[in-house]
């Protein structure tokens, strides 16, 4: 197994040439030739979205897009950070929505023209068939939309490739905050114990428990 | 083969009849002595006195005490205290705690400004895999819930904080359903729920593994919807207080251009974070980028107390391979639903599901005593053996349930459905933190701090799936009692009076500062 200095290899850093050892990520990379970097990361760790990134590879003529602390530098790699993307986010209330179904194309009645290109889908570094839920949204499927979206991390990738101008993950995170609000199964678990605290069930033995000794709590056996 | 390759294949040829293997857990003595022994946070070396302030006389880890006793980033910068903003409530921190404080207080009617150092959503919230603990089954009951939570946390847990926590977490949990988070359910509609480590019952609600994810997404367009003023990459520097000491304001930072920015406030709230930048003892940490600890210095400059500041958790599995995610966090979902943890040779040496602290210091033991497996680039780490996991739940398991995990993984050609990982414990939780009362309110007055950086709740181990719970249960809380304390109170002068008393006690303790804090990040540049 090659270790990660065993050897280096050429880059290109927002137009720059540097050469870096090879198995780091674009963010590591930054980071071993000499660059600050504020802007463009976040978690580290693939799930905030914060260090998405343009990049080319010699082998290919696309332009790709991923996440820059999940990418492994590679030969004759050139990348940019994203860093700030200007997104359309329009604002709603879902408290005083009735129809969320319509109400999807008053807040966001491009998402009504995708023409099916995918280039949304080929864009997304989640792997999330980003077209596929857009066109669930479309047609009311807000469960199946918003399954889709379930691993979005709101990097933005899918919105600049979009021809009809869609902000799709913006359209997926309502379809989802729509399904849970308004046709998740509802449920009781909750609401049954909310109204068990709320009218003293437990206050005995609340009282028994906080009046223990340390050295007892240790060892009590709760029916 | 070399001898990594040989312990994998050990591992993959005993995996059937580890099928039904049970390991007995620990007794509390053992368990004890075990963590005595081997947990990081009993390294004596590691830790020294804070030398003046509040917590005088107390210990915590070297990197800490330096950052307390360091000197304020505005102590020489003649700053015009102007204020650029005046607000009811100024929070400090877009992760879950902070977005949610924001929310309630915003909700009722205060005026609020929420500033962090990174973007909105940038925090350990967006991170967290496991789940949410909160008693709802028919045979669990909150008393249960406290209960194996002070055990968890070595019974030094503040007793109202934790009552507070377990009794409102079911009002939180119904909150968060009722602005569209999503929890997984069963097959009949009900909420599904699993074990966590150290709890008696299943009482992790999640969202497959993306659940910090998926309330951190929901919180932030709440945010967004909400309109509440926001100002993104201006990390607090400095609190400003009042003639009395009381909080009344603070002095934020615009990375962008270098420029402070004056915030009079009638109360702040800090929700600042952990600590797992500082990479404490030298740990990998499985936390974000801004996880620096700036909560902790500021306030205490301010004159708030700290609690348990010396005790940390060290996630037991956090990934020792490959290189580029070393210290990112592997789910104890995984070993909720059966993955094992073995060492070189192929043989268990813990119960997986005893508590984080326990488990850590088995993997720590076992790594010192030579039963480890080295990586390439010189970590340590055992296997967690998850395709285990598939074998005992059925096929598919792995991918349903924890395609976060099995991407991850993916990107470095490792398919967790066939091979082992190599985990050691990674630096993932600040177990104390800045004292509350069970409003947030800290022992400056109109100072509130809300999620990991406030501590007592906890005591000296967290459990899983109580620090989602913690920001919301604290987080409402604190929006909740700044919002009606803006009712009752006016602007009080900002000044930077505290920094005098600071550098009073500071010169009394013979201690000339070389060096400033908040750090706001991590030094990993290279500058050969």
């Amino acid at each position: 197994m090659a270790t990660a200095t065993d050897y280096l290899v050429n880059v290109q850093i927002m137009g720059k040439p540097y050469a870096v050892p090879a198995g780091i990520t674009l963010v590591q990379a930054m980071w071993h030739v000499g660059l600050e970097v504020t802007r463009g990361i976040g978690c580290l760790g693939g799930v905030c979205g914060a260090c998405a990134t343009h990049y080319r590879t010699a082998d290919s003529y696309k332009l790709k897009s991923g996440l820059a602390c999940q990418l492994i530098v590679e030969e004759g790699i050139s990348f940019s950070l994203l860093q700030s993307f200007p997104v359309r986010k329009p604002t709603y209330h879902l408290d005083q929505i009735t129809d969320p179904k319509q109400e999807l194309f008053k807040h966001f009645p491009e998402t009504a023209f995708c023409r099916n290109c995918n280039a949304c889908t080929e864009a997304c570094p989640q792997g999330i068939d980003v077209r596929a839920g857009i066109w669930k949204a479309n047609f009311g499927d807000f469960k199946g939309s918003a399954e889709h979206f379930l691993p979005c991390v709101m990097c933005n990738l899918c919105v600049p490739v979009c021809i009809a101008e869609i902000s799709s993950n913006q359209v997926g995170l309502y379809a989802r905050r729509a399904q849970g609000v308004f046709f998740e199964e509802k449920t009781t678990e909750l609401t049954t114990r909310i109204n068990e605290i709320k009218t003293g069930k437990f206050d005995a033995e609340w009282n028994r428990i906080l009046s223990m000794p340390t050295e007892a709590l240790k060892t009590l056996s709760l029916a | 083969m070399n001898l990594l390759d040989t312990s994998k294949e050990a591992v993959n040829q005993s995996r059937q009849e580890r099928v039904t293997q049970k390991i007995q857990s620990l007794s509390p003595m053992e368990q004890e002595i075990l963590v005595h022994q081997y947990h990081p946070d009993y390294k004596k070396e590691a830790y020294r006195e804070i030398q003046f302030g509040p917590n005088q006389g107390e210990k915590t880890v070297h990197e800490l005490a330096d950052l307390l006793e360091a000197d304020s980033p505005v102590a020489d910068q003649n700053l015009s205290l102007t204020p650029d903003y005046s607000v009811d409530l100024l929070v400090i921190g877009g992760g879950g705690a902070g977005a949610t404080a924001a929310l309630t207080a915003k909700a009722m009617g205060a005026n609020v400004l929420l500033a962090t150092k990174l973007r909105l959503g940038d925090a350990n919230t967006v991170m967290a895999e496991g789940g949410i603990q909160v008693a709802i089954s028919p045979d669990d009951t909150p008393l249960h819930h406290y209960l194996d939570t002070l055990r968890g946390g070595h019974m030094k847990n503040d007793p109202a904080l934790l009552k507070t926590l377990v009794e409102e977490g079911p009002a939180a949990v119904q909150w968060l359903i009722d602005i569209g988070v999503m929890f997984d359910r069963d097959l009949d509609g009900h909420l599904s729920l699993r074990s966590g480590g150290g709890s008696s019952k299943p009482r992790l609600l999640r969202c497959k593994d993306y659940t910090g994810l998926e309330i951190m997404r929901v919180l932030k367009d709440g945010v967004q919807n909400a309109q509440i003023d926001l100002l993104e990459f201006s990390p607090i520097v400095e609190l400003l207080t009042d003639e009395e000491g009381a909080c009344t304001g603070a002095v934020l930072k615009n990375i962008d251009n270098g420029r402070f920015i004056v915030v009079s406030a009638k109360s702040v709230i800090l929700a600042t974070g952990g600590i797992g930048r500082l990479h404490i003892q030298g740990f990998p940490t499985s936390n974000h980028y801004g996880a620096t600890a700036d909560g902790l210095s500021i306030a205490y400059r301010a004159g708030a107390q700290l609690t348990l500041q010396d005790t940390f958790q060290y996630h037991p599995t956090g990934a020792a391979f490959p290189e580029p995610i070393a210290g990112i966090l592997v789910t104890e979902a995984l070993r909720s639903v059966g993955a094992q943890l073995l060492n070189v040779k192929g043989e268990r040496f813990i119960n997986e599901m005893q508590t984080r602290d326990v488990v850590a210091a088995s993997v720590i033991r076992e790594c010192q005593e030579g039963r480890g497996i080295t990586t390439p680039a010189g970590r340590r780490g055992v296997w967690l053996d998850l395709p285990l996991v598939d074998l005992i739940q059925g096929e598919g398991t792995l991918k349903n349930r924890f395609p976060n995990m099995v991407r991850q993984f993916s990107r470095y050609q490792i398919d967790i459905t066939k091979d082992p990982v190599l985990v050691y414990p990674t630096l993932h939780y600040q177990n104390g933190g800045v004292k509350v009362d069970v409003d947030g309110e800290s022992t400056v007055k109109n100072l509130f701090v809300a999620g990991e950086a406030s501590g007592g709740l906890h005591g000296r181990n967290r459990l899983m799936g109580n620090s989602l719970l913690d920001i919301i249960v604290y987080g409402r809380r604190a929006g909740k009692a700044t919002a009606e304390r803006a009712r009752k109170t006016d602007f009080k002068k900002p000044t930077l009076k505290h920094l005098d008393r600071f550098h009073q006690v500071q010169k009394e303790a013979g201690i000339i500062p070389t060096s400033v804090s908040p750090i706001l990040f991590p030094d990993y540049v290279n500058r050969k």
